[in-house]
């Protein structure tokens, strides 16, 4: 489901709600990460502190730096139905890239390229290049298995495994062999919690269902089960949608927390969102991506007369 | 009525509840009532005609799990029998026993003991049971000994039932003696088919049953869930699997009946297996079974929860690993639902092993799968075409002990599918 965002003409950025303000100013220092410098040609004025982007890491804005993966020209057919058309989007290291668009614009057909989720579909065909680390993950030496180890997954509903919290993290390493015997493993998976913001609450109960915890919590496992098999992207497809305004924050300080250990694509259809937690944004509308850029630039300068009529609610 | 006109009533004076609402509630509540009645009606029905069955076949079968004994003083000393204690001991004990006459010795101790009119008071039964007297304490050959053995299936029914005016009478006679008892029927529970019905057992048939069953579960249940998961999940769609699917389809309707002409034709006129062998019995069984246990589990395959695989896929594991690790444990219990119906099917079907030669008369309980067999059902049918009297009880006992087999087996499945049931 889209979120309506109510048009305010006065502000570029759309008001957020009351909930998501209120535990945004509570989530205050993470959520906003004052100690990074913001850009100069940001204008602070026009928005509330609480709603700011999160600014570039200096140094990688002096560097520039070399894609984690490269996107280009990719299309995606469905049949005959085109979803996506030519996309070139560069995904960083150390920055959040958040795919924004109403829905059916392929934002998510493009996230599940980029890990060939797309394979599962036998109507889907994907053309264009995708490389990671500048190896093509189309061609015939990447391994499909090996590359959504390398770039995991978490999706928009929750969904752990039926079996317990500990078997739940546990799997990834398991399949893939990164655990010698099972002390390592218990390493493992404590650091993977640790890393998820669950230890603390499940640490006494990882023998439990993974599906008996709140949709947070799982949420938050999920990601846990993505961190434990070592990935060096991680995708999210909408990974707030079916949670609490409370969840959401945690989430979205996780993500934070997070980014600069591992290279980061998020698919959200919360604007606010997407400035709180991304520092590049790409808007797509119906399957062609409009501007990419810095997410500051998206919200508050967009190029194109479509993002500008997005990014206010004016659409979608 | 209109929107505005809700509103106004709401607003207003509580509403006036007019003449042709009130009829529109009654008649609702009564089409309610009717669906109940007509519901209740056929709910009773059944009710009732599985009190019926019950009652006709507890009536009907109880009898045949006890017998009617009489007391016979033997005197072994002074018989024809000649058998010494020392030869019932060794090895050749059996052979020794089946090569004296006890028939004879039965048949003149019944007469001395109680005249001319008993000379057939005791069949085949009592024989056995004799023999396995002596064979259990050899040292009775040496003397004088009151054994208690079963009556003749005549007697017997007599003694239960009532029959014709002669055995009546010698059954009257025993009881004013006080020489008659009524003892749970071993023989029924631990023999095999015979032609006199008092000394006829289940199982046998008991112990083909199961081991047909042993074979149908082992070829049916891993090649229809393998079956089924490439089907369902490593298949492409196309044209051939679209045959496939509808040609599975069909097969699950084929009257059973046909099986078994397959069965004859492939496993015994192409392959040469044994006839009338639990074996081939199986395999026939697993052809008409698979079918079932593969629609079954494509169906529960297709309710797991895509989300489960997207997460599996997620982390890296390959499509086997999503199936085996993931997909096939949460589809479990609705295949083994499907399995439960299709071996409850199997384990009732007879035509199909008539086709087979497992109609044959098998006077042994089988020793392993390719010895000759009988079947529960096939025992059951075969029975029932029984002139003897003495048949008719036996046959409503062995149909006693096949639907208790049926729900024991039934209940093992059904405990085992919820200790796999797992919930997302």
């Amino acid at each position: 489901m889209k979120e309506k965002t109510p048009i305010n003409a006065t502000s570029p950025i759309p008001m957020p709600s009351a909930a998501i303000a209120a535990q945004a100013a509570r989530d205050g220092p993470s959520a906003t990460a004052p100690d990074l410098p913001p850009e100069p040609e940001f204008a602070p004025a026009a928005v509330p502190p609480q709603l700011r982007p999160v600014a570039e890491p200096a140094a990688e804005v002096a560097s520039g730096g070399e894609p984690k993966m490269r996107a280009n020209k990719v299309s995606v057919f469905y049949g005959d139905k085109q979803a996506l058309k030519d996309v070139s989007v560069d995904i960083h290291e150390d920055r959040v890239t958040a795919f924004i668009g109403p829905s059916g614009c392929g934002k998510s057909t493009f996230l599940r390229c980029l890990n060939r989720m797309n394979d599962t579909i036998p109507s889907a065909r994907v053309s264009g290049d995708i490389e990671l680390d500048g190896e093509d993950i189309n061609g015939p030496a990447m391994d499909v298995v090996q590359l959504r180890a390398r770039v995991g997954m978490v999706f928009q509903k929750p969904n752990p495994f039926p079996k317990s919290i500990f078997e739940n993290v546990a799997y990834g390493p398991r399949i893939h062999g990164l655990a010698e015997n099972k002390s390592e493993l218990e390493q493992i998976v404590e650091k993977s919690l640790k890393r998820a913001g669950l230890w603390d609450e499940v640490k006494d109960r990882l023998q439990e269902s993974g599906t008996a915890l709140s949709g947070g919590q799982q949420q938050r496992l999920c990601i846990a089960r993505a961190i434990a098999v070592d990935p060096e992207v991680i995708l999210m497809d909408e990974p707030c949608s079916a949670l609490d305004p409370i969840a959401t924050a945690k989430i979205e300080e996780l993500i934070h927390e997070l980014r600069g250990r591992y290279a980061m694509a998020i698919v959200t259809h919360n604007m606010q969102q997407a400035a709180r937690v991304s520092q590049r944004t790409a808007f797509f509308h119906l399957g062609e991506l409009v501007e990419y850029g810095k997410t500051s630039e998206i919200f508050t300068n967009p190029r194109e007369q479509r993002t500008q009529d997005y990014v206010t609610g004016r659409y979608g | 009525m209109s929107c505005g006109a809700i509103a106004n009533n709401m607003n207003s004076a509580p509403r006036p509840i007019d003449e042709a609402a009130q009829r529109r509630v009654r008649r609702r509540y009564a089409a309610e009532r009717r669906f109940r009645l007509v519901g209740l009606f056929a709910v009773g029905l059944s009710v009732l005609f599985l009190a019926f069955l019950l009652y006709s076949m507890a009536a009907k079968g109880l009898g045949g799990f006890v017998r009617t004994e009489a007391a016979l003083p033997v005197d072994f000393a002074n018989s024809d029998l000649f058998l010494e204690p020392a030869n019932l001991r060794g090895a050749d004990a059996a052979e020794t026993i089946a090569g004296a006459d006890l028939a004879g010795a039965i048949s003149k101790s019944a007469v001395s003991t109680y005249g001319p009119a008993a000379s057939e008071m005791f069949g085949d039964g009592a024989i056995a049971s004799l023999s396995r007297a002596i064979l259990a304490d050899p040292d009775m050959v040496t003397r004088r000994e009151t054994v208690w053995l079963p009556l003749s299936s005549k007697l017997d029914m007599a003694a239960k039932h009532g029959a014709e005016p002669a055995a009546n009478r010698v059954v009257a006679e025993l009881k004013r003696k006080g020489a008659v008892r009524t003892r749970l029927n071993t023989q029924f529970l631990t023999g095999s088919d015979s032609t006199d019905p008092s000394s006829v057992g289940v199982w046998g048939a008991l112990k083909g049953s199961f081991l047909t069953m042993v074979v149908t579960m082992l070829l049916a249940f891993p090649i229809g869930v393998l079956a089924a998961v490439y089907l369902e999940e490593f298949a492409p769609r196309n044209r051939w699997t679209d045959a496939i699917e509808v040609s599975i389809n069909n097969l699950a309707a084929v009257p059973s009946i046909i099986f078994g002409l397959l069965g004859l034709a492939v496993f015994l006129n192409v392959m040469n297996l044994p006839r009338s062998a639990p074996l081939v019995g199986g395999m026939t069984l697993a052809l008409m079974t698979m079918p079932v246990i593969v629609i079954a589990g494509r169906n529960a395959i297709k309710t797991v929860p895509p989300s489960i695989r997207d997460a599996a896929l997620g982390v890296g594991a390959s499509k086997m690993q999503v199936v085996f690790h993931h997909v096939l444990p949460l589809a479990l219990p609705g295949v083994m639902t499907g399995t439960i119906i299709g071996m409850a099917r199997a384990l009732g079907e007879t035509a199909p092993l008539l086709m087979i030669g497992m109609r044959a008369f098998i006077a042994a309980p089988p020793g392993g799968i390719a010895d000759p067999a009988t079947v529960l059902p096939v025992q059951i049918f075969l029975w029932s075409d029984e002139v003897d009297r003495g048949f008719v009880e036996k046959t409503s006992a062995a149909i006693i002990v096949l639907l208790l087999f049926m729900l024991l087996m039934n209940g093992l499945a059904i405990y085992l599918r919820n200790r796999f049931e797992r919930r997302w």
